[in-house]
């Protein structure tokens, strides 16, 4: 499950709400046990609307935008980059964000040496309080059973050729940690704002699975 | 053997399938009812999983990741007798004349 | 917090089957890996997703293992890759 669930999570779908939509299609037995589980806690005054508005909200409140905002500060700030390393909590919330309090978020920092790529075998954990949901490719089989086994071939579906030199770590978010890739900062970058970094941050550099995109916008691999 | 949710390593030749679906109405209702019974303390994360790994493997293969949750908030739910089988019953019977008689 | 464990030390899953909810996962049962870090302490989740209040917390440890000792000749990447579980103190033990 995208864990974090309900909480900081951020725009994934249609904006507006189509009121007709959920007739329009004809809906599987399941999709109308869970209206109907929506509605019935609704007037039973077990939830209010708010807090179910509230959720939803949340739910789409963060965007790997945020999550690119973190790194490219890191990226220019060596000191806050440690605190990031140390204690993320405390340092992502400096920049206003605040996770989810159930879930501590630990960032792992890609080297010239050693590379990261984040799974979830066991379901679908991920750091949602700075990326958003994950991409449903994150919660596939295919993703779960092979990343741990087979990263490097995963990591070259997205186009990343690693070179042997380099150690792959996996981490399997499996319990009450979530994981963010620090990627390593491209070179050419020198003359670029923090701005202009954080542009060449992608959602997918920060789950490990690519590199970030060089100052001309090309993947790097 | 492990569970079916327990799926490290297992062996397959799919390919990763990188499109995303839109997401639909009765989706985000699901997600937001966990938030918010979650904001209540009358359901945690750990029983969600639970509930998801209790459904049959055939079953939980066949399901998109939204059916798997709404299951488990069903489990949960009444397990914990917020809401009964019945009462689930009859809601979806009330919502289909009512979507029937809009339409 | 108290922690039986600490970076550098080696442990070894328990190989223990487990029918409940528990967020070890099958294949590094039994198998041996080295503590990264200790992530904190966590309401335990066997408990917790049956009604129970999830005490005490358990401490969490980063475990990290080489891919080679958990997927032998079935891993095809160099020696130096690893692989890293987060797991809960009552699964680890001591090894020899």
């Amino acid at each position: 499950m995208s864990e974090d669930h309900g909480h900081d999570h951020a725009e994934i779908g249609p904006e507006d709400e189509h009121p007709g939509l959920q007739w329009d299609v004809s809906l599987s037995e399941r999709a109308k046990r869970s209206l109907a589980m929506h509605e019935l806690l609704i007037e039973k005054g077990v939830v209010t609307n708010e807090e179910v508005e509230t959720a939803s909200n949340n739910l789409r409140r963060r965007t790997p935008a945020d999550g690119a905002k973190v790194v490219a500060k890191a990226w220019v700030d060596p000191e806050f980059k440690q605190r990031l390393l140390d204690d993320a909590r405390a340092a992502v919330y400096e920049l206003g964000y605040s996770l989810a309090h159930d879930a501590e978020l630990s960032v792992v920092e890609n080297t010239e040496d050693v590379h990261h790529v984040v799974v979830c075998t066991l379901c679908s954990c991920y750091p949602s309080s700075l990326l958003g949901p994950p991409p449903d490719w994150y919660k596939s089989f295919a993703y779960r059973q092979r990343t741990v086994i087979e990263p490097r071939s995963v990591m070259r579906e997205f186009g990343l050729e690693l070179s042997q030199d380099i150690q792959v770590r996996v981490v399997d978010s499996s319990a009450d940690q979530r994981y963010l890739v620090l990627p390593e900062r491209p070179a050419g970058t020198d003359g670029l704002t923090e701005e202009q970094l954080a542009d060449l941050v992608t959602r997918d550099s920060m789950i490990g699975v690519t590199n970030p995109l060089s100052p001309e916008g090309a993947p790097i691999s | 053997m492990p569970g079916v949710h327990d799926r490290g390593g297992w062996p397959t030749d799919e390919m990763i399938d990188r499109s995303d679906h839109i997401w639909t109405d009765w989706e985000y209702k699901t997600h937001a009812l966990v938030g918010a019974l979650r904001f209540r303390e009358l359901m945690n994360t750990d029983e969600l999983r639970r509930g998801i790994e209790a459904i049959p493997s055939e079953d939980y293969e066949a399901s998109s990741y939204y059916e798997r949750w709404s299951r488990s908030l069903e489990t949960i739910l009444t397990e914990k007798g917020v809401l009964s089988t019945e009462e689930i019953d009859t809601k979806v019977k009330e919502l289909e004349g009512r979507w029937e008689s809009d339409s | 917090m108290n922690t039986k464990f600490s970076p550098g030390q080696v442990v070894r899953v328990r190989p223990d089957a487990h029918d409940g909810h528990h967020r070890t996962p099958w294949f590094i049962k039994g198998k041996m890996g080295r503590i990264h870090s200790v992530a904190g302490e966590f309401f335990n989740p066997e408990s917790r997703a049956y009604g129970g209040d999830g005490l005490p917390k358990q401490p969490l440890y980063a475990v990290e293992f080489e891919q080679r000792d958990v997927w032998a000749t079935e891993y095809r990447g160099p020696d130096s890759d690893t692989l890293v579980v987060d797991i809960y103190e009552h699964w680890l033990v001591k090894a020899n």
